[in-house]
Formats: structure tokens, C-alpha cells, sequence
């Protein structure tokens, strides 16, 4: 049964459990979260695919599968396109009258780490996009490859250490910006695109179930703290995720047409966001003084992104 | 339903068309595919069938040919009927995700049009994306001309979906010589075509949600060799399917195939054994021979894999001396079909001096003159009781002669 009306985080996340509880992400990874959201929103059928990455080797290790519904894993990058495949399936059958229930509501969803969506399945993402298949899109965004012991992805944002973009006498972690994905997505013209966060659940189970009604490619990327890769305390991966919301380091917020911006969550005291960069290891080097610079240009950064997505919403065009 | 296609008794199509009316008659229900030389018609010519509602599917141009395959999986896992084409540097982008099909054992049929790989970029035929694929855990069988591009086509999604079989299953054909040289073709009528083939029947169907599936699970080192050998020996068991089969679209057309295809073999000591549209040039240069008083035959490999060891040994059993011929560059070793032809001989009671031949790279022309050259040398080793030449040769090449390895028997 699916959640119609939301009351509650307890009713929620109880319901319609086609996400097994036994899988092996880690303790506190907020990947499960996302997933049993996304899957509680709906009553409709699923074909669900997966990119290689951490959701896909916790979940189905041969004899094992977490996966109370169909699901498909080819490789790194080919999710968006092994379901869509599988959609455009579903009208020729449905259309021909061969399906086992041919009137029952399908909905298809690709789950992608962030390394398969911005760097090595962009392109499998981006042709889905463009070919407007009517699917759901979502990104599980821990900012870098966790399931290969933390390496950078063009996620992983400016000054974080990784075990490829390592901070040390002579660096201060990855030098680059995060890729902008979002605005990316919403430049194929999708007719819904989100940044979501699994602990603004409301915000996040209504995102969802507006990409899966809404007809066309819908992108969501979701913030994933990553315990094990970002080192902090599993019992924390939500607090993180209140600090990553509440700096602004993610904001919350949705893209229709295109275009048509809406801020989906406005912290009442914004944190500085030496805040959500001192609760997590693969930022303890920015307090060097010597990486004060970093801080500064990450927090300015994120001003600046926000008075852009206010004045968007503003703006109305 | 879709709108009647007229045909006639006889068409004249080449290979690509062939290929493509095959896809049209066996009601294909999905194909997904990015255009490249020399296979494009095939895929065109399917979105043309879907354009003007000659068939009822759906025609998915993607980004690239790994997405191509990649749609090809997901939407066959949905349980319907699925087919692409592809050739050479296409190909060679598809073969992370060749393997994936095969190992979650989906019928998709591939039509692979030969041509060579690049570097240097070449658009001709030669057999490289061919040996690309050996390993890959597909059923491959060979097409010399248009007529048997056609009807290998529909016999493959036959021999693919069946049950004891269900994997995937590609019909190569070489690129421009059979691919764009219009032919005569007979081709069956639309509802023979599909009674023939017949309605796939979905197997682990990802559309059937009263019994989920999972694909694409992950093993290791507890269960990876088991699925990998269950999967071979699917391969190896899917002999006896293909010969049914055959023989069934025998006794519809009085066309006949054979896994291993032999042509003036009954007495022959000197044999060429050819791959594609060399077994027809090998096939006049062996009349020419028997003119001479040379007894010449020719051995066609008509299925690659599984490759059919029983069947090469029991057609060489008598032969003295063979010409394998491989149409790829062999990389730092024998030509491939050079080492299965001589592991399946090297066990038989004749051992007969096996030598092989490098050829018609990027498209070079193999003449039946350079044909009847092969043979005479076969000859001049027989009399001489040895392998007087290196034991791999190229063939066809410019500039001074280029050999490698000799016999140690003398």
C-alpha cells in the first residue's frame, strides 16, 4: 500500500517493502533510505535498473537479491538505457496484447551512483534523456566511486580529499568543481528535474512520485552521505544530511520544463558551511591555515548558487 | 496489425536488404541500433518498415552502439523479440556489453556485416570484428551471399529463443561483397516466414511482475565458473538445435545448410578452408584444379561457434594437405580458425600438414588465381611430403613475401 497521504516517517517507511531489508550497503549508508522511499511512493509495478556501483554489489550477489520486483544490472554506464529499452518494450507488448497483465501500471526507474552519472554513463543518461522515454531517472550522489574505496568522480567537490585526488604537503584535495548536473539535466529540457535529500523525506517522497507521474525523462539527484568515504560516525548520516541542507552545500529544489524553478526547502538559519565541512573527514585538511582560501571559495560559491536559485524562482521564467 | 508487404517469388536484394526483410517477417518487436558502414541498411530499412507500418514495433536510434546493445538487453529481459546489426569499430564498441547478453543467455539476434578494425580506418570486409566476437559467448554462423544472409536470419531467432538453447546468436555476412551486392533472393512468404520462426516465448520476462527477476546478479569466485561453464555447455549442447532447425528450413525451401558446409570433398586431397564470401572464389579455383587433375575441395565453416570439431574432422578425414584461411590480422600468433581446425586434426587418425593463410585484410581482393596458387602449394607439399613453405603465410600481400613458422617433420 502506498503512501497516498503522508503522516508519518514511521507509516512510510514500513509500507510496500519491495527492498528487502538484507543487502549489504553499509551501516549508515544513506543509499537504502533512498531507495525505500522511492519504492514506497508508488503501488504501480517497477522495472528497476542499476548502474554498477554500491547499490548493485549490495543487492544482488548471486544467490541473493534484495529485489522484490524486476531489476536489471548490465554495467557501469548503460542503466538509463537498459530500462528505457525495457519501457519501449512494454508499448510494443502492451500495444500487441502479449503482456501477462497488459492493464496493469509500469513505472521504470534507473538508480546511478554519482561516478556513473556524471562521468562514465553520461552519455548513456544523456541519449535516454533526449530520446524522452518516460522513465525516472535517479542519482544517488555520494560525491565519489565509494564501492572502489573512494576514488574522485567529477561529484566529488573542490577540496575534498580522495584516494585519487589526495590532499597532502602539496595539495589540498581535488582542485576542481563539482559538475553541475542538475542544470545539465534540466537543459535536455526534461520535463521534471530535482535535487532531493532523504532527510527532507516529505520533499523527497513528493518529488518522487511527481517524476513517476509525470509523462517523460525525470532526473533526481539525491544526496547520499557516504559514512565510509566522507568519515564520519554511521549514526550520523542524517544530521550529516541536515548540515549538507542546511549550509546550502545541497540545495532542495526542482526544475519543470525545463525552466520553471522551486525551491523546495528554505533553512530558516543558514549554517556556514565550515559547519558541514568539519563534521566529515575528507575535509579535516581544509582547516590548515594554509587551506583557509578553499573554505572561503566554497563558501562563496554557495552564496552565489543560492541568490541564483532565488532570483530563478523569483523570476518565474 | 501491420499493412501486407508484397514480394515476389524473386527479389533482387543484397545482403543488407536480405537481412533487414528477415527482420520485417519474423515480427520483430524491438530494435535498437546506431548506424555504421556497411551495415546501416539493415536498421534503416527496419525504421522504414516501422515508418509506414509494414510492422508492428519500435525503432530506437541511441547514442552509440554499446547503448545499442545495451537497449538490445533490457528490452529483450522485456520478454519480446529483439534484433540490431552492427559492423567493425560499432561491433568493437559493443563487446563489453556482447558478453552481458550472452551471460544472462537473452535470443538477440545480431546481424554482424564483416569489415575490418581500424587502425588504419577501413571500411572493407575482412573477418576482424568476426574473431572480436569468438569468445563472447554467442552463437555465430556465417552467410557467403544475400539468399543465405536472409535465411540464416530467420533460422537464428529459431535456433536463439529455443528453450534448450536461449542465447543470443549473431549471422555475419561480409561487408559490401555480400552486403551491397544485389542478388537474386527467394524469400518466403510472410506467413511461412513467421510460421517457420514462430511466436517467441518469453522466458524470466521482467514484464511479468507475479514473478520478479533479478538480471545481471553479481558472482564471484563462489559461482562465477559455474554460470561461465553451464553457459559453454549451452553452447556446445546448441549443435543438435541448429540442425534441427536447418533441417526444418530444408524441408520448407529445399535450401539446405550444414554447420560445416563441403564442397567436392568426396576424394579430395588438397582442401581450402574458407570463411564468408571466399568459399565461393575457393569453390571455382577448386573446379578449375579438378580441370587440372588435381583432386581440390573446399570446407566452408557455416557455423563458428560452437565450432563443430566433429563435423571438420569427419569432412578432412581423408584430405592431405589444408589451406586454412584466416581474413583477420592474426596479432602475434597462427590465425585463429588456423588453431581450431588444427586442434580438431591434430587429434584425428589422418594428421594432414595444415598450413594457413593470412588474406583479403581491409577488403584486399582474394583472387581465384591466388586460389589455385594455394592449391598448386598444397600439391608441391604432398609430394614432398612436407610443409615446404612456412607454415603461415600471407597472402595477397605487396612487396616481399612475409611466412612464419616451419614444420620440424621432414
Amino acid at each position: 500500500m502506498a503512501i497516498t497521504s503522508i503522516k508519518n516517517l514511521k507509516e512510510f517507511s514500513t509500507n510496500n517493502d519491495r527492498f528487502e531489508g538484507a543487502h549489504t550497503l553499509c551501516p549508515g549508508c544513506a543509499h537504502s533510505m533512498i531507495v525505500r522511499e522511492l519504492m514506497n511512493c508508488t503501488d504501480d509495478n517497477l522495472v528497476i535498473s542499476a548502474n554498477t556501483g554500491c547499490l548493485e554489489v549490495s543487492t544482488a550477489v548471486y544467490p541473493y537479491t534484495s529485489w522484490d520486483t524486476s531489476w536489471i544490472h548490465i554495467g557501469f554506464e548503460n542503466a538509463a538505457t537498459a530500462v528505457t529499452a525495457s519501457q519501449v518494450m512494454h508499448q510494443v507488448r502492451k500495444r500487441k496484447g502479449t503482456l501477462k497483465d497488459n492493464d496493469a501500471p509500469v513505472k521504470f526507474v534507473a538508480f546511478g551512483g554519482d561516478g556513473s552519472t556524471f562521468d562514465i554513463g553520461f552519455q548513456w543518461l544523456s541519449g535516454a534523456m533526449e530520446r524522452g522515454h518516460d522513465f525516472t531517472y535517479i542519482c544517488l550522489d555520494n560525491e565519489n566511486y565509494a564501492n572502489t574505496g573512494g576514488q574522485r568522480s567529477s561529484a566529488t567537490p573542490i577540496g575534498a580529499t580522495t584516494s585519487t585526488a589526495q590532499a597532502g604537503t602539496h595539495s589540498y584535495g581535488k582542485k576542481e568543481k563539482k559538475k553541475d548536473i542538475v542544470s545539465i539535466m534540466a537543459a535536455h529540457g526534461a520535463p521534471y528535474v530535482a535535487q532531493l535529500a532523504p532527510n527532507k523525506w516529505k520533499s523527497m517522497a513528493k518529488g518522487f512520485q511527481k517524476a513517476l507521474e509525470t509523462e517523460g525523462p525525470c532526473f533526481i539527484n539525491t544526496v547520499s552521505a557516504c559514512c565510509t568515504e566522507w568519515r564520519f560516525d554511521p549514526k550520523d548520516t542524517i544530521h550529516i544530511t541536515d548540515l549538507a541542507t542546511d549550509t546550502l552545500m545541497f540545495p532542495v529544489y526542482e526544475i519543470l520544463d525545463g525552466h520553471e524553478l522551486n525551491i523546495l526547502y528554505r533553512p530558516k538559519n543558514v549554517m556556514p558551511v565550515e559547519e558541514y565541512l568539519s563534521a566529515q573527514g575528507r575535509y579535516k585538511h581544509l582547516f590548515k591555515p594554509e587551506n583557509k582560501h578553499v573554505i572561503e571559495l566554497i563558501q562563496s560559491d554557495i552564496d552565489k548558487y543560492w541568490n541564483m536559485l532565488q532570483r530563478r524562482e523569483e523570476a518565474r521564467v | 496489425m501491420a499493412v501486407k508487404f508484397d514480394l515476389n517469388e524473386r527479389e533482387v536484394w543484397d545482403g543488407n536488404y536480405a537481412a533487414s526483410q528477415a527482420l520485417r517477417q519474423a515480427d520483430v518487436d524491438v530494435v535498437v541500433a546506431y548506424p555504421i558502414t556497411p551495415s546501416t541498411p539493415i536498421v534503416e530499412n527496419y525504421g522504414s518498415y516501422v515508418a509506414n507500418g509494414y510492422i508492428d514495433g519500435e525503432f530506437v536510434m541511441v547514442e552509440s552502439e554499446h547503448a545499442a546493445m545495451s537497449g538490445c538487453i533490457g528490452a529483450s529481459a522485456s520478454g519480446g523479440r529483439v534484433s540490431t546489426a552492427t559492423s567493425s569499430q560499432g561491433f568493437a564498441l559493443m563487446a563489453e556489453v556482447l558478453y552481458q547478453a550472452s551471460g544472462m543467455r537473452l535470443p538477440i539476434v545480431l546481424n554482424v556485416v564483416n569489415r575490418a578494425l581500424a587502425s588504419p580506418l577501413n571500411v572493407r570486409g575482412d573477418h576482424a570484428d568476426m574473431y572480436l566476437g569468438r569468445d563472447s559467448g554467442w552463437l555465430q554462423a556465417g552467410a557467403f551471399n544475400a539468399q543465405e544472409a536472409y535465411d540464416l536470419a530467420l533460422c537464428a531467432f529459431k535456433i536463439a529463443e529455443d528453450p534448450a538453447v536461449r542465447l543470443p546468436m549473431m549471422i555475419h555476412q561480409d561487408g559490401f561483397i555480400t552486403s551491397h551486392t544485389a542478388q537474386n533472393v527467394y524469400p518466403l512468404t510472410d506467413e511461412a516466414a513467421i510460421n517457420f520462426v514462430g511466436k517467441i516465448q518469453p522466458i524470466d520476462d521482467m514484464l511479468d511482475f507475479s514473478r520478479p527477476v533479478t538480471y545481471g546478479a553479481q558472482t564471484e569466485e563462489d559461482w562465477h565458473f559455474e554460470h561461465k561453464a553451464k553457459q559453454h555447455k549451452a553452447i556446445m549442447d546448441s549443435k543438435p538445435v541448429i540442425d534441427a532447425v536447418f533441417a526444418e528450413f530444408k524441408e520448407l525451401t529445399g535450401r539446405e545448410y550444414n554447420r560445416v558446409e563441403s564442397y567436392d570433398m568426396e576424394d579430395a586431397d588438397v582442401v581450402i578452408m574458407g570463411l564468408g564470401t571466399t568459399v565461393e572464389t575457393a569453390r571455382v579455383a577448386a573446379k578449375n584444379m579438378r580441370e587440372k587433375g588435381i583432386k581440390a575441395g573446399v570446407v566452408a565453416m557455416r557455423c563458428f561457434r560452437p565450432f563443430p570439431y566433429e563435423e571438420v574432422r569427419e569432412a578432412l578425414k581423408n584430405c592431405k594437405a589444408i589451406a586454412v584461411t584466416d581474413r583477420s590480422s592474426p596479432g602475434g600468433a597462427m590465425g585463429a580458425f588456423f588453431n581450431e581446425v588444427t586442434a580438431a586434426m591434430y587429434t584425428s587418425n589422418n594428421r594432414p600438414m595444415m598450413t594457413n593463410f593470412i588474406y583479403g585484410l581491409g577488403g584486399r581482393d582474394f583472387s581465384i588465381a591466388e586460389a589455385e596458387r594455394i592449391y598448386s602449394e598444397q600439391v608441391d607439399n604432398i609430394e614432398a611430403g612436407h610443409i615446404t613453405t612456412n607454415i603461415q603465410q600471407f597472402s595477397g600481400l605487396r612487396g616481399p613475401k612475409l611466412g612464419f613458422f616451419k614444420t620440424e617433420r621432414s
